[in-house]
């Protein structure tokens, strides 16, 4: 596209690429306006229902998980990051990559082994009773659940803040000790104020995957914003109730939104450097380092997936035609969602690219902004709209067709939501592909096709597969848009462990909870490697 | 503060990396540690701080053990003010409050003043309610010599504290950091490779290579009279001359006779002599002629590469108005006030 293309200040007007970026970016538009005309607009008989009998139940659960959930992935993140970025102490070095492992679990999983571990019926609770002494805690409670959503969640914060220790962190110790603090007062005044805004941003995180979480609060029972949604929809056929619900949501997800991008705004580098840096060396007081990351990774990753191992030999039978179709269709929704998200994101990094602007930078943010919002009110505020509008064509408005939905709203639906996942990869890629080097080749007379595969592909191959499997693994785990999306026939392996739980069959849902697993392992992996994780 | 340095040994982990080193700095003198990059001295710089720990030796600091057998005092309590290289500034504070940073001890209005002194003093008086991204470089170096100097160090270390700035800046700024440092009245140990900043900032330069201390003294002296052909070949130009001992004190080059300082050579040995480029005159009247290989215009003066009949190069400085031509030649004889002669190698 680039061979004979005439002075730039000749082609202002248009490029394909912008045109074609807007328009990819409008449908995030249409769960963000179906939400807030619900919002400015309600209806009085709906929300009075709403507001007597759901929203102040939900709104309260809601609060006490985020609240729960937020003070414990951030003590827990920064307290662990604290260790391995500024200690010394035996297997700090594995530990640093061990502790991101929990990342391949969905909250969901985790709480399926959770609940059959330490539930009523579980193995833990029947030895419990069989022995003298304390009652076992009942586990399908609020403090279970923030206990699971924590050592789910823990690592959004480790991960920058231990990035934030490292780098600036460290140096920022050595100078307060030069300048007469002692280790403790060099932390607490120097690196830990340093770190705040990343801890603040990486916990921001964890309280918007908190809200939007639905797989984890279903399995413990506990009513949030999400599961109101679902049942008001799937219980009681009222999607007008669902999005009524999925407004009030927006008014937290904005807030949320809003604090996040401030916390980023925050975060200032100055100095960052990489000279060598002496860690602490911990004495006497390493081996309980040792224990504690000990502790958290036995917990968080070995102990759920040697039950769910466990528990998959167990039900053998279970892996069965049944099983491999609903395999078939995780792995086909994954891979054509990977695909279009990443063609999609490929097309408004380009336009951002090509014409940098007021019109790009906006077309991105709204392109990227389905990251924010919850699959559940995503997946509603998608749905009643093209449903109004197809009935509108149809001349009736038939809910079993409509809920139904079809594949193609399914896939949109994922590209909203995921489009953030695979722009971040691809817009980076981008950006080494710098405009010297396209000049370089041209000037080399390598052009057209030639340039492409020996220039752009070469560099841009690696953001792209990074792109295309997050998204893939993010859609496998996908639980809400597609439980309330998907067309008849096509359960996958996290629908599967919805239904599952449903029926409390904790045990026999490690069998499609195992693939999820095995596949979120493979970023999480690949993420820890290139990291390097020198740090 | 006295800064002395015994027989010290720095390494990563076991391997060592640089051995034997001893020297002393006297109170308020500046010194440097010249040398190639991963020669150890960052490291050492960092013993000194109380960062790294020694493999051998001992450092005392007025005659206290600071670091020794069995003796490491935490970088905190020995009171030695450090500049990194990447600053270190902390990007949650303004520039007062990086200055104030260490003055934790003091009432507020005393940190306040004292603060704002050591901004007026490098030149940063109007920044003080800056954040550090929005300063550049250069300004950035000077808030953390000031925070540094702030608490009232008894040394100040500085690691290649120039080496992210400008080149053109580097100059300004040693000379700069110097007087502020000489203004407080307090002594500062630097690490830098280049000879410029060294040249620019230190009273004593220790050359540091191939694992060893391999000089330590004043500019003139590591330049004029260097100990060994490593600090001959790392500080300024030149080039070494093969030449004959006579036995009587002098040594025969094409040039005729010169008379080492110190006539350490016996009758017949082959040594090297160090030319200077200002050691080689350029004079129509001369007897010797050379030939040019190699002109290098430098705005007042010619580096012209010449090569000697017998097949031999040596480098002169030429002020710009003998513009001669590659292949011409021209009448060149000696000007050494030092003769710095070394042994050849293996004989």
């Amino acid at each position: 596209m680039t061979r004979h293309a005439p002075p730039r200040a000749g082609r202002v007007a248009s490029s394909p690429w912008v045109w074609l970026a807007v328009a990819l970016s409008l449908p995030a538009l249409v769960p963000l306006l179906a939400t807030v005309t619900a919002l400015a607009r309600p209806d009085p008989a709906t929300l009075a229902h709403l507001l007597e009998f759901v929203l102040p139940r939900v709104a309260g659960n809601t609060a006490w998980l985020l609240l729960g959930v937020g003070l414990g992935t951030a003590l827990l993140g920064t307290a662990l990051a604290a260790l391995v970025a500024l200690c010394e102490f035996p297997g700090r070095r594995a530990f640093s990559w061990l502790l991101v492992l929990p990342l391949a679990i969905p909250g969901y999983v985790l709480a399926v082994v959770f609940i059959d571990l330490f539930d009523f019926a579980g193995p833990v609770a029947t030895w419990f009773r069989g022995v003298d002494g304390p009652a076992m805690p009942e586990v399908r409670t609020l403090g279970g659940l923030v206990m699971v959503m924590t050592l789910a969640l823990y690592p959004y914060v480790y991960l920058v803040a231990r990035e934030a220790f490292a780098t600036q962190g460290a140096r920022a110790i050595e100078a307060a000790r030069t300048l007469g603090m002692g280790p403790w007062r060099a932390f607490f005044h120097a690196s830990l104020p340093m770190a705040r805004p990343w801890i603040a941003g990486g916990t921001l995180l964890v309280l918007m995957e908190t809200l939007a979480d639905f797989g984890t609060v279903s399995a413990f029972n506990y009513d949030t914003f999400t599961t109101a949604i679902y049942q008001a929809w799937f219980a009681l056929f009222s999607t007008d109730t669902a999005l009524q619900v999925a407004a009030a949501m927006l008014l937290l997800v904005a807030a949320l939104v809003a604090l996040e991008v401030l916390s980023r705004r925050r975060q200032s580098f100055a100095g960052v450097g990489h000279g060598p840096v002496a860690r602490a060396p911990l004495g006497r007081w390493a081996w309980c380092a040792t224990a504690a990351c000990t502790l958290v990774v036995g917990m968080a990753f070995v102990l759920p997936v040697s039950r769910m191992a466990w528990n998959a030999m167990r039900h053998l039978a279970d892996v069965d035609a049944r099983y491999w179709q609903t395999l078939a269709n995780a792995l086909s929704l994954a891979s054509m969602a990977a695909a279009l998200t990443v063609a999609a994101a490929f097309v408004v990094a380009m336009a951002a690219r090509d014409r940098p602007g007021l019109l790009t930078s906006t077309t991105t943010r709204l392109a990227t902004i389905g990251y924010g919002l919850p699959g559940a009110l995503l997946a509603i505020g998608l749905y009643v709209p093209v449903a109004r509008f197809s009935a509108r064509l149809s001349g009736s408005f038939d809910l079993g067709i409509a809920l139904q939905g079809g594949l193609v709203l399914l896939l949109v639906a994922y590209g909203i939501r995921f489009m953030a996942v695979a722009h971040a990869p691809v817009s980076g890629g981008l950006l080494r592909l710098r405009p010297h080097l396209v000049e370089a080749s041209r000037s080399l007379g390598v052009t057209g096709m030639r340039q492409v595969r020996q220039v752009h592909w070469p560099l841009l191959r690696g953001s792209f597969a990074t792109a295309a499997l997050l998204v893939f693994v993010d859609v496998m785990k996908e639980m809400p848009i597609t439980l309330m999306m998907r067309p008849f026939g096509w359960d996958t392996l996290a629908t599967r462990v919805f239904e599952l739980t449903n029926e409390g069959e904790w045990s026999r849902a490690a069998v499609p909870a195992l693939a999820i697993v095995l596949a979120g392992l493979v970023p999480v992996i690949l993420l820890t490697r290139r990291r390097g994780d020198a740090a | 503060m006295r800064l002395e340095v015994d027989s010290a040994a720095v390494g990563y982990g076991a391997r060592v990396v640089l051995a034997g080193v001893s020297f002393t700095l006297e109170p308020g003198e500046i010194g440097c540690l010249l040398g190639p990059s991963a020669a150890g001295k960052t490291t050492l710089l960092r013993a000194v701080a109380g960062f790294e720990p020694l493999l051998h030796g001992a450092i005392r600091g007025d005659a206290t053990v600071l670091t020794g057998p069995g003796v490491r005092l935490p970088p905190e309590r020995r009171n030695v003010g450090m500049v990194f290289q990447d600053h270190a500034l902390l990007p949650h504070l303004d520039v007062l409050g990086n200055v104030r940073f260490g003055l934790f001890r003091q009432p507020r209005r005393d940190a306040d003043a004292r603060a704002r002194e050591m901004l007026e003093l490098v030149g940063l008086a109007d920044a003080a309610t800056r954040h550090p991204h929005e300063l550049s470089g250069g300004q950035q170096q000077r808030v953390a010599v000031a925070r540094a100097l702030a608490a009232r160090p008894r040394l100040v270390l500085l690691d290649e504290p120039f080496s992210s700035l400008d080149p053109e800046l580097r100059e300004r700024l040693a000379l700069d950091v110097r007087a502020a440092l000489k203004h407080e009245g307090v002594g500062a140990l630097l690490v830098t490779h280049s000879q410029a900043e060294a040249f620019a900032m230190a009273d004593r330069i220790g050359v540091v290579g191939l694992g060893r201390l391999q000089q330590w003294g004043r500019a003139y002296d590591l330049y004029h009279r260097p100990a060994n052909r490593f600090v001959a070949g790392f500080v300024g130009e030149g080039v070494l001359l093969s030449g004959r001992a006579d036995g009587d004190g002098r040594v025969m080059t094409p040039f005729g006779p010169v008379r080492p300082r110190d006539p350490a050579v016996g009758t017949g040995d082959e040594v090297d002599i160090l030319l200077r480029p200002d050691d080689v005159i350029h004079d129509d009247d001369a007897p010797l002629q050379a030939r040019i290989v190699a002109r290098h215009f430098r705005g007042a003066e010619f580096l012209y590469t010449l090569e000697l009949d017998d097949g031999q190069r040596v480098e002169s400085l030429v002020p710009s108005h003998h513009d001669h031509a590659v292949g011409q030649r021209i009448g060149v004889r000696l000007d050494l006030e030092h003769v710095v002669v070394f042994a050849r190698e293996g004989t």
